[in-house]
C-alpha cells in the first residue's frame, strides 16, 4: 500500500478523495440542496448497498472463473452454465427438503461433480491448447443451455427465502430527520446482508487457503509456472481437477444465491458468464483479490448506473472495462 | 524480408502444395469451377424459398463468418464481435434509410444510407478491434464477446435510436433502374456478387504483402516486430478489413430480413457465427461458407428431421452443439480438415507434411 503511494501519489491522492467523498455520502446527513440535486439519500444508499450485494454475488462467480483460469490458462466460457445448473439444483432441493442450506451444499457437491468430469473428460485431453479448449467450453454451454431448458423449461424459477432470513432490519445509517427531529434509519433486507456476508467470508477463506496453506502453495506455484511445478513431482491433474471442482462449486453456490435473491431462468447463464467476464477483465484474470474489486466495481456501477442514469446502466459497465483496458490492458490487479 | 514471408508460407501446405504461391487457387480445380456454375444459374435450379431461405441465407451467414476467418486464421485473433458489427451496420441502414419507424429512421435514399452504415460500422468495428488487440489469445475472445454483449444489451434498452427490443421493422428496400432488388432472383445476385467480391477479396489479401505480414504477426509476433513490422497496426488494420466484410454481410442480412432487432445479434448469434466459422474450418476462405451451409440446413431441417425420427424437433440447438464439439474434438480444422485427411488416406503416396493441421 505504502508502495503505491509512492510511486502513484496522484492517483492515491484522488482514490483518498473519492473513498471520503463516498463514506461521507454514506453516513452524513445530507444538506437539503444535495437531496434536490440528486434526489433522496434513501435511494442513493439502497443503491449502494445493492450494488455491493450483487458484487457479492458476483464476486462468487467469477473467483471459480478466474481460479480455473489463473492455474489452467482456461476460458471456461461454460461457467455461465455452471452458475445456472447450480440455481435449478438448489431450487430443486430448497422445494423438495425445504431446507435452504441443504440447497447450497447439495448444489456445491454437484455442479464440482460436473466440474470434475469436465476436467477429467474433456479438459486433460487437450491441455496446453488454450483456444480449443475454449471453443469447447463454447459447446458445452450451448449443449448445457438446451439440456436444461428441456430438464426445466423456459419459466422463471426462484428459490424460497428461509423464514429466518425474510424481512427487512435496520441499519444505524440515518437516511434522513424527520420534522420533529427523529432520525429515520435505513431498512435493508436482511438476507442479502446475510448473503454478502457469507461471499466474504468465502473470499477471505479463500484468499487465507491460498496464501497461508500448503494445498494453496501449491496452486499459487501452478498458476506461475506450471511445468516447473510438475517437475517437482506435485501430482499437478489431481491439483487440476481439484481446483476445477473449487471453481465450478463456487459457481453452483452462486447459482442459489442468484436464485435466491433474483430468479433463474434461460438466459441468466449468458449473463452472469459476461459478468464475471467483465468482472476479471476488470480485475485482473486469475486474481482472486482482482476478482473482488472488480465485483464490487461492476456491482455498484451497475446498480448506480440503473438508478441515476437507468438507460445506460449497461453502457456504464462496459465503459469502466474501456476504461480498464485502455489504462492498464492486465487488469487492476493482476500482476503482470 | 520477402524471403521470410515466403518460407512461412511456404510451411502452410494446404494452399501451396501443387501450385506456385501467387496465383488463383481454383482456377485449375474443376470442382471449383462446377461450383461457381451451378451458384450461377441456382435461380433455375431452386424455388423461391431455397433460393432465399436457404442460399441466400448461407452466403450472408457464410460472409459474417469469413469475415471471422480472416481475422483468426490468417491473424489469429478469434473475434466474437463480428455479429454484432454486421448487427451495428444492420442498424444503420435502418436508422439512415427509410423503415416503418419514422420517428427514427432519418429516410435517407439507401445509395446514401449504406456507404454511411458500411463507414460507421467499419469504424466500430476497428475501435473495437484496436481495444481487442491490446490483449492476445483467449483474452481477445472474452473481451470481443463483452462487446458483443454490451451491444446487445445496450440495442435493448435504448429507445433513441435502437427502437428498444422490439427494433426496427419494414426497413426499406432498394428499388432502382425498373428492378426491385429484394425481389427473389435479383436479391440472390446481390448477395452472390458481394459473396464472391469478399471471398476473392479474402484470397488475395492472403497473397497480398499485407495478409502475408499478417501471418507472420499470427506466427511470430516478437520476431515480425524485430524486423521492423508494426504488430499492432496489421492487426488493427486487419480488423478494419474484417469489420467491413462483416458491414457488407450486415446491409444484406437487414435487406433480407426487412427488420432488425436485439434477438439478431444476441449473445447466442455471435456464438453462431463462430460455430459456423470453425465447423467449416478458419485456414480457408471456402470453410466458412460450407458451415454456413451446413448451419442453414440445420437449422432449417433438423426439426423435421428430428421430428421424423420420433425426438423433440426444439432440440435443434443440441444438435448444433453436439456437432460443434464433435468437430473441435476431432479435427480442428473443421470439415475442410476432415475432407483433406480422407483424402490424404486415399492417397497415401501424395506428400503432404501434415495437411492442414491447424491454428484453430
Amino acid at each position: 500500500m505504502s508502495r503505491f503511494v509512492e510511486r502513484h501519489p496522484a492517483w492515491a491522492l484522488i482514490s483518498i478523495i473519492a473513498i471520503a467523498v463516498g463514506l461521507w455520502l454514506v453516513f452524513a446527513v445530507w444538506p437539503p440542496g444535495l437531496e434536490e440535486a440528486i434526489g433522496r439519500k434513501r435511494v442513493f444508499l439502497n443503491a449502494v448497498f445493492n450494488g455491493i450485494t450483487l458484487g457479492g454475488l458476483y464476486f462468487l462467480v467469477a473467483s471459480g472463473f478466474t481460479l480455473i483460469f489463473g492455474l489452467m490458462r482456461n476460458v471456461n466460457l461454460a461457467h455461465g452454465s455452471l452458475y445456472l445448473f447450480g440455481g435449478y439444483v438448489g431450487y430443486a432441493i430448497s422445494t423438495a427438503t425445504g431446507s435452504w442450506l441443504l440447497s447450497f451444499i447439495v448444489a456445491f457437491i454437484l455442479t464440482a461433480l460436473v466440474g470434475v468430469l469436465l476436467q477429467l473428460i474433456v479438459f486433460r485431453r487437450m491441455e496446453g491448447q488454450d483456444l480449443r479448449q475454449t471453443m469447447v467450453t463454447i459447446g458445452l454451454s450451448i449443449v448445457f443451455a438446451d439440456l436444461m431448458l428441456w430438464a426445466c423449461g423456459g419459466d422463471f424459477y426462484q428459490i424460497q427465502t428461509p423464514n429466518w432470513l425474510i424481512g427487512p432490519i435496520e441499519l444505524p445509517l440515518v437516511t434522513a430527520i424527520k420534522s420533529s427531529g427523529e432520525p429515520v434509519y435505513l431498512r435493508y433486507p436482511l438476507v442479502r446482508l446475510v448473503i454478502f456476508a457469507a461471499s466474504v467470508v468465502i473470499g477471505v477463506a479463500m484468499w487465507l487457503a491460498l496464501n497461508r496453506t500448503r494445498a494453496g502453495m501449491i496452486i499459487r506455484a501452478g498458476v506461475d509456472d506450471r511445468d516447473i511445478l510438475a517437475a517437482t513431482g506435485v501430482r499437478i491433474q489431481l491439483v487440476f481437477v481439484a481446483v476445477f471442482a473449487l471453481g465450478a462449486g463456487l459457481a453452483g453456490i452462486a447459482g442459489v444465491v442468484g436464485g435466491t435473491f433474483q430468479s433463474l431462468s434461460p438466459g441468466e447463464d449468458i449473463r452472469f458468464l459476461l459478468a464475471s467476464l467483465v468482472v476479471v477483465i476488470v480485475g485482473g484474470m486469475g486474481s482472486i483479490p482482482g476478482a473482488a474489486l472488480g465485483a464490487l466495481i461492476i456491482g455498484l456501477a451497475e446498480q448506480l448506473g440503473s438508478v441515476y442514469i437507468p438507460t445506460y446502466a449497461i453502457v456504464v459497465t462496459f465503459l469502466i472495462m474501456v476504461l480498464v483496458l485502455a489504462i492498464r490492458p492486465q487488469g487492476l490487479l493482476a500482476r503482470r | 524480408m520477402s524471403l521470410a514471408h515466403d518460407a512461412r508460407v511456404a510451411v502452410r501446405p494446404a494452399d501451396v502444395a501443387q501450385r506456385p504461391a501467387r496465383t488463383w487457387p481454383e482456377i485449375n480445380n474443376p470442382a471449383a469451377w462446377i461450383v461457381a456454375v451451378i451458384l450461377l444459374i441456382m435461380p433455375l435450379i431452386a424455388s423461391g424459398f431455397f433460393l432465399i431461405e436457404i442460399f441466400a441465407t448461407t452466403l450472408i451467414l457464410g460472409i459474417m463468418a469469413l469475415s471471422l476467418m480472416f481475422l483468426a486464421g490468417y491473424g489469429g485473433m478469434v473475434s466474437l464481435m463480428q455479429l454484432t458489427i454486421a448487427g451495428f451496420s444492420a442498424y444503420m441502414v435502418a436508422v439512415f434509410g427509410v423503415s416503418g419507424n419514422a420517428n427514427i429512421s432519418l429516410g435517407w435514399p439507401w445509395w446514401l444510407a449504406v456507404p454511411m452504415a458500411l463507414a460507421l460500422a467499419t469504424a466500430f468495428g476497428t475501435l473495437g478491434g484496436a481495444l481487442a488487440v491490446r490483449t492476445e489469445g483467449i483474452y481477445t475472445i472474452m473481451i470481443t464477446l463483452a462487446i458483443g454483449a454490451a451491444f446487445y444489451y445496450f440495442t435493448n434498452q435504448n429507445w433513441a435510436i435502437f427502437n428498444g427490443h422490439t427494433g426496427i421493422n419494414t426497413v426499406a428496400t432498394p428499388h432502382f433502374w425498373g428492378v426491385n432488388w429484394r425481389a427473389d432472383i435479383p436479391f440472390y445476385y446481390v448477395v452472390l456478387a458481394v459473396a464472391a467480391l469478399c471471398y476473392f477479396a479474402v484470397e488475395y489479401l492472403s497473397r497480398a504483402p499485407f495478409g502475408l505480414a499478417l501471418q507472420g504477426v499470427r506466427d511470430n509476433p516478437r520476431r515480425m516486430a524485430a524486423l521492423g513490422f508494426n504488430v499492432n497496426a496489421h492487426r488493427v488494420a486487419a480488423y478494419a478489413f474484417a469489420s467491413f466484410v462483416a458491414a457488407l454481410a450486415g446491409v444484406l442480412q437487414v435487406w433480407n430480413y426487412r427488420q432488425i432487432s436485439p434477438g439478431s445479434v444476441s449473445v447466442g448469434a455471435c456464438i453462431d457465427v463462430l460455430i459456423i466459422a470453425v465447423v467449416g474450418g478458419i485456414t480457408r476462405p471456402i470453410g466458412p461458407f460450407i458451415g454456413a451451409l451446413i448451419f442453414v440446413l440445420l437449422r432449417t431441417f433438423a426439426l423435421d428431421f428430428l421430428v421424423r425420427l420420433g425426438l423433440d424437433g426444439n432440440r435443434f440447438r443440441l444438435l448444433i452443439g453436439l456437432g460443434f464439439l464433435a468437430i473441435v474434438f476431432w479435427s480442428s480444422d473443421g470439415v475442410i480438415g476432415l475432407w483433406q485427411r480422407w483424402r490424404q488416406s486415399r492417397r497415401p503416396a501424395a506428400n503432404r507434411p501434415g495437411g492442414g493441421r491447424g491454428h484453430g
